[in-house]
């Protein structure tokens, strides 16, 4: 069983994920590249979520066959649920509209691609 | 020159979140007024084994019911962006 | 187009994906998983055909038609259960009690009754018909566009 973790170490692992992700983000002008940034905060973010709610020695909340003890906290879960779902559909709509945007200018340079054309 | 902004702006933010991480609640030792209600009253109330399914599409059904909808917009968004021109072709 | 060893393997393992992603999803209110597990169960499985069998092959029996209605059945009852216990509040459990899936299960832990859960595996069901709809023709519109073609009516 985990006793006392020093540092709140799961937590951190999550911040610096987020590190490296805003670090993808603001400095690589390849498209692909930033919607995979964009991904890892994503996947930043849920893990984040689920160690939030995290009881020492804790089973899953669910009551068919449980073994004694205490129980995980279930609202983290349910919110991670709904947040995956959402990246999903997000990520979908945005590799559609990098497909559109090769299709329309021959290039995925986001310093290239910039400017409205009237 | 961006690029020093860059830096500056990204060491900021990291540094902002690593000293917010370590400043909240020991890992493993959550408070919990509002789960500790829903882990006793979940079987009674909603009649289910599962309390991250009550949770999911009884105690909070609105969230479940937008992200239904973001489900729907996203697909429909995508099946629409994803027409080539041959029709518009064939009709003039 | 795959070999012929290949293609008749994913003939018969769909089968038994369907079978699991199924039980997934009926089960959502007894053991860990639900409407989104259990559809993202199926589409794995509907990807498993699309890269044995090529997309055009896929087209002729995944019409985008039935997708279309599949999907708006599933949200239709999603938003007609959420509708229906409106004399207490809007999303209310009418059917715990008494009816159709109204057993309360004892207090503690427990082998599971299916027929608990009040409204909960309805809602399942139409998360599940919701998402498989969405996935795979999204899945089916992506591979059809990487080789020139459109998905059709």
């Amino acid at each position: 069983m985990m006793e006392h973790i020093p540092l709140n170490f799961p937590f951190l692992a999550a911040a610096l994920l987020a590190g490296v992700a805003f670090y993808i983000i603001i400095f690589k002008r390849n498209l692909i590249k930033l919607i995979m940034g964009i991904a890892l905060l994503a996947s930043a973010v849920n893990l984040f979520l689920v160690a939030l709610g995290y009881r020492a020695g804790g089973n899953a909340p669910i009551y068919t066959d449980v073994p004694p003890g205490p129980m995980v906290l279930p609202v983290p879960q349910a919110l991670t649920l709904t947040s995956i779902v959402i990246n999903v559909a997000v990520l979908a709509l945005m590799l559609t509209m990098v497909v559109h945007i090769y299709r329309h200018t021959g290039d995925i340079d986001s310093k290239k691609s910039r400017r409205l054309k009237g | 020159m961006r690029q020093v902004v860059g830096l500056i702006l990204l060491l900021v933010l990291v540094a902002f979140l690593v000293w917010g991480v370590l400043v909240i609640h020991p890992f493993g030792y959550p408070p919990s007024d509002m789960d500790d209600y829903i882990i006793e009253n979940a079987q009674e109330e909603t009649g289910s084994n599962n309390v991250v399914a009550s949770v999911v599409f009884d105690y909070r059904g609105l969230d479940t019911l937008g992200e239904a909808t973001i489900l729907f917009t996203a697909v429909t968004g995508v099946l629409l962006l994803l027409r080539t021109r041959k029709r518009r072709e064939e009709s003039s | 187009m795959l070999s012929k060893i290949v293609r008749t393997v994913a003939n018969q393992l769909f089968l038994f994906i369907l079978i699991f992603g199924l039980y997934v999803i009926v089960h959502g209110h007894l053991t860990p998983g639900g409407g989104f597990q259990g559809g993202a169960v199926i589409v794995s499985g509907v990807v498993m055909l699309l890269v044995a069998f090529s997309s055009k092959d896929l087209q002729k029996s995944l019409r985008e038609r039935f997708l279309s209605i599949m999907e708006s059945t599933g949200a239709l009852i999603f938003a007609i259960l959420g509708f229906a216990g409106i004399g207490t509040v809007f999303f209310y459990n009418f059917l715990v009690g008494t009816s159709i899936f109204g057993r309360i299960p004892p207090t503690g832990p427990n082998p599971g009754d299916i027929w608990t859960g009040g409204v909960i595996p309805l809602m399942n069901l139409a998360v599940g018909l919701k998402v498989i709809a969405g996935l795979s023709a999204v899945v089916l519109a992506m591979a059809l566009f990487s080789i020139g073609e459109e998905i059709e009516e």
